[in-house]
């Protein structure tokens, strides 16, 4: 639309309003660019938080009909508080974020170092196979990983089974099928999903911190004689510090949100049973679209995006500084 | 002590190599099984051995998917939705960087912040307050409902703003200008054909990041005909007897698309998304 206004302004025609126009459009040409975004912002982004605000504090209802809320002042949020399946969700969603989280970093850093070291013309290739699960959707994921973990002639249980017959490591493994289904061992099942599932996106990231790590530095270690773990330890875990803030901060907002795994992995969230693998957003699904308390559902939104600042927050005491101090 | 160095490093390195390898099979198991068993009836998946190899059910398997549900439909709400999403976000995305890398303007640094700020609250809390907007404008069960909130993304100004600082001179604009182009002409004949990798890798990340939506399209798609192939094969599951060989099936279908093009496209995209980060 921008184009067919301006075909007037050639230099060759130098009147003073071809001039004007030209300046009018440099000066007001970046806010019309940017403004869909912004539009968009508002419209969809902004607005339903503030809403989802103002509905924590409402009791509502789809059958009451649109606009019938009730001012319930903070009845939602100490209803949710007080409410033990609440804190049951919120302690599965810690448990699996810490445990979903935690191995996918100590086995991406050394990965990355091992990728950098050891390859050079597969490098990207290699890097690719492991960044396979990012891409795939969660839901083709959790299919497939609920009939591999099947109880019966499950491939993991049969896996499990036969290391159970090795000297030493089968000792440690029990030696009967494991039902993963249930609400005490969905958990490890969902870890596991997880763990898989994001190990390859923070391996990419690594790479690509240790990529920038210039060369000199690591020859003048070898020159002073530091094998490779000691070249490890003193330069690329220092020099990694400030993508560990980056890399930890995105897996602490993604694991405090873990819905589509557990939901498709538990067939729809049949959470009465299996309690264990519900996380704090599929309990929020369930008051929103099951028990259609959309107040409720609002002021669980809002606890768990505090809970998610708190943790960003901690992580940014723990590694930030030295990300700043690495820029 | 040279010999035991290099003996050492042979060590090392053979060792990574088995790592990297253990690892890979590992990563790649599940894929491979999706399509092992995308070919076996539901009593061979969970026999004894299960299948390790390929069998001879994927037409009888097909038959059945496509007798449960709307499948080529659901595929093409699938498709429409990813192009609609990528096409438009690509176009909106790149004009707003181009608009952030180009032009001084008052509150620039401020709106670009705001910009970044969004990229901070998390997706999904924002499902219920999103699922209502929805609902009260009546967009409920229309595909617009899931395109159009995300025609500029953030993640996309980012990437762009990042790439156009960085790939094209302010004098090339300039030289332009002076030749009489207007500023959106600027943005469409000298930015646009000079950002292209950076497309490339944005569209390739919008296109597999849409294909795979499940959350949202879940609940504002509540009837057959408008619901995307996870959604659908999700509702299979919950049948009272699961045919476990068709959601395979169908799950090798919603999965060899993405796995195609990221073959063809894995090294312009680890490089896309490695350069950003590092500049980050």
């Amino acid at each position: 639309m921008q184009e067919s206004l301006s075909k007037a302004s050639p230099l060759s025609d130098p009147s003073r309003w071809a001039m004007r126009w030209s300046n009018f459009q440099r000066r007001y040409a970046p806010y019309i660019f940017i403004s869909p975004f912004f539009i968009l912002f508002l419209i969809f982004g902004l607005y339903p938080t503030l809403f989802s605000l103002y509905m924590s504090f409402q009791s509502w209802t789809p059958s009451d009909g649109w606009g019938r809320w009730k001012f319930v002042g903070l009845e939602n949020y100490t209803f949710t508080l007080t409410d033990p399946m609440f804190w049951r969700s919120m302690w599965n969603t810690v448990w699996l974020g810490v445990f979903s989280g935690l191995p996918q970093h100590l086995i991406a850093i050394p990965l990355a170092f091992v990728i950098h070291m050891v390859l050079s013309r597969f490098k990207t290739f290699v890097t690719a196979v492991y960044f396979l699960p990012y891409i795939t959707s969660s839901v083709a994921i959790a299919l497939i990983f609920n009939t591999l973990f099947a109880t019966h002639n499950g491939v993991i249980n049969l896996v499990i089974a036969h290391l159970n017959t090795w000297p030493l490591l089968g000792a440690l493994l029990p030696d009967q099928n494991i039902n993963w289904f249930t609400s005490a061992n969905i958990k490890y099942a969902l870890a596991v999903v997880v763990v898989w599932q994001f190990t390859g996106w923070n391996t990419l990231l690594y790479l690509s911190a240790i990529q920038a790590i210039p060369k000199d530095l690591y020859e003048a270690a070898a020159v002073d004689g530091a094998s490779r773990w000691q070249q490890f330890r003193y330069i690329t875990l220092p020099l990694l510090r400030p993508m560990m803030f980056f890399a930890v901060s995105l897996t602490i907002i993604g694991n405090m949100q873990l819905f589509e795994q557990p939901f498709v992995l538990l067939n729809g969230g049949a959470s009465t049973a299996t309690p264990g693998g519900q996380t704090a957003t599929m309990y929020m699904y369930r008051t929103a679209f099951e028990w259609l308390e959309m107040g409720t559902a609002a002021s669980i939104a809002w606890i768990l995006f505090v809970f998610i600042g708190i943790l960003t927050y901690l992580n940014h005491l723990v590694f930030g500084r030295a990300a700043r101090g690495g820029e | 002590m040279n010999r035991k160095n290099s003996l050492g490093a042979l060590l090392v390195r053979l060792g990574g190599y088995a790592l990297l390898v253990l690892g890979g099979v590992l990563t790649v198991a599940p894929f491979y099984f999706i399509f092992v068993f995308a070919t076996h009836q539901r009593s061979e998946i969970f026999g004894f051995p299960p299948p390790l190899w390929f069998g001879e059910h994927f037409w009888s398997n097909y038959q059945i998917l496509l007798e449960k549900i709307p499948f080529w439909r659901a595929y093409w709400n699938n498709l429409y939705l990813a192009i609609m999403v990528t096409v438009t976000s690509l176009f909106f995305s790149s004009l707003a960087g181009f608009g952030f890398a180009m032009y001084e303007f008052r509150w620039r640094e401020r709106l670009f912040g705001v910009v970044l700020a969004t990229l901070l609250v998390p997706a999904i809390l924002n499902l219920i307050p999103f699922y209502l907007l929805i609902y009260q404008i009546g967009w409920i069960n229309t595909p617009k409902a899931l395109w159009v909130p995300g025609m500029a993304s953030a993640v996309g100004i980012f990437m762009m703003r990042q790439y156009i600082v960085s790939a094209i001179p302010k004098e090339l604009v300039d030289a332009a200008r002076i030749d009489g182009c207007s500023e959106f002409q600027i943005y469409r004949r000298i930015v646009l054909p000079l950002i292209r990798p950076a497309l490339g890798t944005l569209g390739l990340i919008t296109f597999i990041g849409s294909w795979n939506r499940f959350a949202d399209v879940n609940v504002i798609m509540r009837t057959q005909e408008t619901k995307t192939l996870p959604v659908v094969l999700r509702t299979l599951q919950g049948a009272t007897d699961v045919e476990w060989g068709a959601i395979m099936t169908g799950t090798a279908l919603l999965v060899a698309p993405l796995l195609l093009v990221f073959a063809l496209a894995a090294r312009q995209l680890m490089e896309g998304l490695t350069s950003g980060a590092v500049k980050n």
